[in-house]
């Protein structure tokens, strides 16, 4: 298919605008304000220090590599670094927001306006515009389950920084929201500002989802909070544009409100917590000065950015004649490049890139492995390219090889050696069987002979089968060709 | 006789404690008993004597061996706004009911480290709210000038206890903070030297928030040179608190020694308010004439925007409270009312803990910030304010300080203004311009009005130059002499 | 500038207070003498003038990114008015 995803109603088409505020927490070791840690699984309250508890009389002093990883991140977007920002006070009340306000960035962010591409899979690449990038306080975490009539307090995350990215709402599909938060990731994770671990609460998304006739201005947008996932960020926009569009449908309206997304059930809710109409009553926090930032701490920080993923993208498509899809799948993994470069030298980059996208991954997917765990090494990878290019193998071989790869970790020569494996390039051995194949089965070639042409590709398996899948399937499909229409005419 | 102890100043008891004529014991006993015998006042609402004996046993120690650090065994009651670890710190409000820091605020741990003994906690106004003392939930405080037989007269506020117990001469010094003049108006009402410094010169850190911008930590004492000596070792770079300033403190106590001829003391004519009491523009006529006869040069200025300087206030304060007081949610600490849901349990706490006055500047602050009314309000008071500290900068262009009364009137009667709020807060009409610019202010006995009640003027100078300011308030203390209540003479 | 009982209950309401219903009026009231008397800042030429960040002149201070804090459960618990297993506790929150 090509172009964005749309809803089909049963009155016509709806298209989708999707807008995205991705919380990113931002690798550091202590907080944003107070020098707790803010490693993960800790028990509750152990990282939480007199400021993060909001204790009378505590103050914030602000972490320079927060600041530092926002500039970074600002300028992986390509975005607008801000010389002159402030942090806002966010007013409101939860029992996991100790201060009773969250401290923010609101009309001064430390970064403005950049953009980012997405590559789909058709093919088509999409420029999202980012809005914004600020530095804020994480709250703390509640726990519904020890009890019945009470919920207990976590302070643990309170004050974990957390970088807001809000995109604007130019998504037009869950696919593409998808790809961003998937893009986004790898570009965070390729620049070190975040783990991008979406298990463990380091990056999570809130989804503004709205709908429309195509070409109509933009509706009225529903914002779903907390995503955790790729996966359930997907389901939970098309599931809340399906409630949006039968909504309309039915003669009744959007509100613009809060909405949870429930995987169990595949829908979304909206929240019971009041929010006083959002009226946050931000102001500029009188215990923090305004942040200013010097043109050689930016250029220092520019400096200290790695080769960023579109970079890549263009160099290994450029170098090494990649898909851009392929390209982007690499990227998307910031140890893939390395992993590919290593295993493509001195081979075919683009067969080693269809490797690792199709086989590697999928394998290492399947067993909940990274690639950093990977049991197959780059240059195994790359040797076992190397004896399919050479014709020591087949690419069926190459697949059987690969798993053993996968279980055992044995060099792909280790495993074609042990296993006689080897390709037969030797036409008489594959004449041989191809004269067998066809003396055990005249039925089939009465067949053949009878103008079912098709039987060729079946005598070509019986040939693969009988040499355990060794010949190579070029030759044996030129001999049997050679050999039938030869008898025929004969 | 240990009253007569008691009646010792800060350097003077250094002095003989240093010369060994009497123990760090005897006076804290003095100061004990003084203050035992002052009960009346309800000027100290934490009872700290077992700690304060012990400390000074220790003290006494210190000295013997030859350790005695600069305050070694010098008593020093501390407002209940500071945390004083393991000691019951509640801002004298029924919200922090029952509430023991488990820390020691910056500035009073600076005084514990030069061997200065904690002798009391002071009442004061709830939360820091109030120009009378009257919002305590500890009651009220009487002025040690009240007539023996006479109404209670407020001691001024918000410093109220601490201005009343070193006025009685129950303690050598106190520590106060001033938000618009809560050092200041009390020490004018009670006859005693009030030290605002200049914002950023004392940490903030461990002193519970009332307006963020404006909160300043200072001594009470009775003499300029006791005044200096306490900044002196309370002053100085924290890292803890982002606004605290990184510079060297001056050595004041020495640099008292200067004289003031050449000095420039400028007069600002909007502080001439047709509304002023004869024996206060008298007494600032006085203090003009006693700078001249020293040698300082006089001339008039001009501070154009002072009178929007109280309403700028009136906005900028509860909205930094309304903030700064939402982490009293009967959560982590504090008092608590029971509700079935975290919203009933905020409403209810909030209702109950907190007293009229504050609870009306929480409104007042929340009003402003919200939706509609922040640029009306909240962002205009802060230009205002600019423009506030725009005139000062104009006009210490051509002075080195400012002399002005410390108040509109002198001390009043319990209940003459608790009804109404606005003459309450005029009380503060010359002590908030600085304030709001954050400059270094004193107030200085000066004199007594026709009904034998204290006056004080103040003095404002340059950010950081408390040197100059200090030198100056020399000036008025030799002109004027001191002043002790009359049922305290004897 | 006078503020309406609605007004009163929804800035009570924001900052968690709870109010008697015959309250509202006469705190009304007294915040719209308030206010009127706070409308002198109309007066005012703050065009082009900057609010006011910071009371003095200064950078934000960063400090450097290590633990030194935390770890101190029983401390940010002892004036908890109710704590269980570690946790601060409150009436149940329904989300």
């Amino acid at each position: 298919m090509t172009g964005p995803r749309t809803i089909v109603g049963t009155t016509g088409d709806w298209e989708l605008a999707i807008g995205l505020e991705v919380h990113a927490q931002v690798a550091t070791q202590s907080k944003l304000f107070s020098g707790a840690a803010t490693a993960f699984g800790a028990a509750a309250n152990a990282q939480v220090s007199l400021v993060d508890a909001a204790m009378p009389g505590m103050l914030p002093v602000i972490n320079r590599a927060a600041v530092d990883q926002a500039i970074r991140t600002g300028l992986a977007l390509g975005a607008k670094i801000n010389r002159f920002s402030v942090f806002d006070r966010k007013n409101y009340f939860y029992p996991d927001l100790p201060q009773g306000y969250q401290i923010s960035q609101y009309r001064h962010p430390i970064v403005g306006a950049g953009e980012l591409r997405i590559d789909m899979p058709d093919g088509r690449t999409r420029v999202v515009g980012i809005e914004r990038l600020h530095l804020e306080q994480d709250a703390g975490k509640l726990v519904h389950d020890r009890s019945a009539t009470d919920s207990h307090v976590d302070l643990n995350r309170a004050g974990i920084p957390l970088m807001e990215i809000v995109s604007r709402p130019d998504l037009r599909d869950w696919e593409e929201a998808g790809a961003y938060l998937r893009k986004l990731r790898a570009l965070l994770r390729a620049i070190g500002s975040c783990d991008g671990n979406m298990e463990e609460g380091s990056l999570r998304a809130d989804a503004n989802v709205s709908v429309r006739r195509p070409g109509a201005p933009l509706g009225t947008r529903c914002e779903i909070k907390n995503l955790n996932s790729v996966r359930f960020l997907m389901r939970a926009i098309e599931t809340e544009a399906g409630r949006q569009v039968d909504l309309i449908e039915a003669g009744e309206t959007v509100h613009q409100e809060t909405r949870l997304y429930d995987p169990q059930r595949n829908e979304t809710r909206a929240m019971r917590s009041k929010e006083d109409a959002h009226d946050y009553r931000y102001f500029p926090d009188p215990d923090l000065v305004p942040l200013q930032l010097s043109e050689s701490r930016i250029e220092r920080l520019r400096d200290s950015l790695p080769e960023l993923p579109d970079e890549t993208r263009e160099r290994l498509i450029r170098d090494y004649g990649l898909t851009p899809y392929d390209a982007s799948v690499l990227v998307a993994d910031p140890d893939a490049p390395r992993f590919f470069e290593a295993a493509a030298h001195g081979h075919s980059g683009k067969r080693v890139a269809n490797w690792i996208v199709t086989n590697l991954f999928g394998a290492l997917n399947e067993a909940g492995h990274t690639l950093a765990e990977s049991p197959v090494s780059a240059p195994d990878l790359g040797q076992l390219v190397g004896l399919i290019e050479d014709g020591t193998i087949s690419d069926r071989i190459a697949r059987d090889v690969f798993d053993e790869m996968f279980r055992t970790g044995a060099s792909p020569q280790s495993i074609v050696d042990a296993r006689g494996l080897r390709q037969i390039q030797d036409t008489d051995a594959i004449d041989a069987a191809i004269d067998a194949a066809l003396a055990a089965n005249p039925g089939q070639l009465d067949q053949y002979r009878a103008g079912k042409t098709k039987v060729l590709g079946w005598f070509v398996g019986q040939v693969m089968k009988a040499t355990r899948g060794q010949a190579n399937p070029g030759l044996v499909n030129e001999r049997l060709r050679q050999k039938l229409d030869g008898a025929g005419k004969a | 006789m240990p009253s007569d102890l008691a009646r010792l100043g800060v350097v003077d008891a250094a002095d003989r404690l240093a010369a060994g004529d009497c123990s760090a014991v005897e006076l804290v006993e003095a100061c004990i008993a003084a203050q035992e015998a002052a009960r009346n006042l309800n000027a100290v609402v934490a009872d700290t004597a077992e700690r304060a004996r012990a400390a000074a046993v220790h003290a006494d120690q210190r000295r013997r061996r030859d350790e005695a650090r600069p305050l070694e065994g010098i008593p020093v009651a501390v407002k209940d706004i500071f945390c004083t670890e393991g000691v019951a710190t509640t801002a004298c409000s029924r919200i922090l009911d029952g509430f023991v820091p488990e820390y020691e605020s910056t500035v009073s741990a600076r005084l514990w480290d030069a061997g200065a003994i904690l002798v009391g906690k002071t009442n004061m106004d709830e939360f820091a709210m109030g120009s009378s003392n009257e919002t305590s939930r500890c009651g009220p405080v009487r002025n040690p000038w009240s007539p023996v037989d006479g109404p209670s007269l407020v001691p001024g506020g918000s410093s109220g206890g601490s201005a009343a117990v070193v006025a009685a001469s129950a303690v050598p010094a106190a520590l106060g903070t001033d938000t618009g003049g809560s050092i200041r108006q009390p020490a004018s009402f009670c006859g005693v030297v009030g030290l605002k410094p200049t914002y950023g010169r004392c940490s903030r850190w461990g002193i519970i928030a009332f307006a963020s911008s404006l909160d300043q930590a200072g001594p009470l004492t009775r003499s300029v040179a006791d005044a200096a000596l306490i900044l002196e070792h309370i002053a100085g770079f924290d890292p803890r608190d982002s606004t605290s300033a990184d510079l060297a403190v001056p050595d004041l106590h020495t640099a008292l020694q200067g004289d003031v001829r050449g000095l420039r003391v400028g007069v600002p004519s909007e502080y001439r308010l047709d509304s002023l009491p004869s024996s206060i523009s008298d007494l600032w006529e006085q203090g003009i004439a006693w700078f001249r006869d020293a040698g300082a040069e006089l001339r008039e200025v001009s501070l154009p925007h002072t009178r929007y300087a109280l309403p700028a206030y009136y906005i900028v304060a509860p909205a930094e409270a309304s903030a700064n007081l939402a982490r009293y949610d009967g959560v982590r600490f504090g008092a608590r009312s029971m509700g079935t849901d975290p919203d009933e349990l905020y409403t209810r706490t909030r209702r109950d803990g907190f007293g009229e006055e504050v609870r009306r500047r929480v409104m007042i602050g929340g009003y402003v910030l919200s939706e509609g009314y922040y640029d009306a309000y909240y962002l205009r008071a802060q230009q205002v304010r600019t423009r506030i500290a725009e005139d000062f900068r104009h006009a210490f262009q051509d002075v080195d300080v400012l002399l002005t009364p410390t108040t509109p009137s002198s001390a009043f009667p319990e209940g003459a203004k608790t009804d109404d709020p606005l003459a309450m807060y005029v009380n503060d009409i010359f002590t908030v311009p600085a304030s709001l610019a954050g400059l270094p202010a004193i107030s200085v006995p000066a004199g007594l009005d026709e009904d034998g009640l204290p006056l004080g003027l103040q003095l404002v100078g340059r950010a950081f130059d408390e040197v100059t300011l200090l030198q100056a308030a020399t000036v008025l203390e030799a002109a004027a002499g001191t002043f002790r209540p009359p049922a305290m003479a004897a | 500038m006078a503020l309406t009982d609605d007004d009163v209950r929804r800035v009570a309401e924001l900052v968690r207070i709870r109010l008697d219903e015959s309250e509202v009026k006469p705190l009304g009231e007294e915040l719209s003498r308030i206010f009127s008397w706070i409308e002198a800042l109309r007066e005012v030429d703050v065009a082009g003038v900057a609010p006011m960040t910071s009371v003095v002149e200064m950078q934000l201070r960063e400090r450097e990114d290590a633990v030194t804090d935390g770890n101190c459960r029983d401390r940010i618990l002892s004036n908890a008015p109710a704590a269980e297993d570690g946790h601060f506790v409150v009436p149940r929150v329904i989300e």
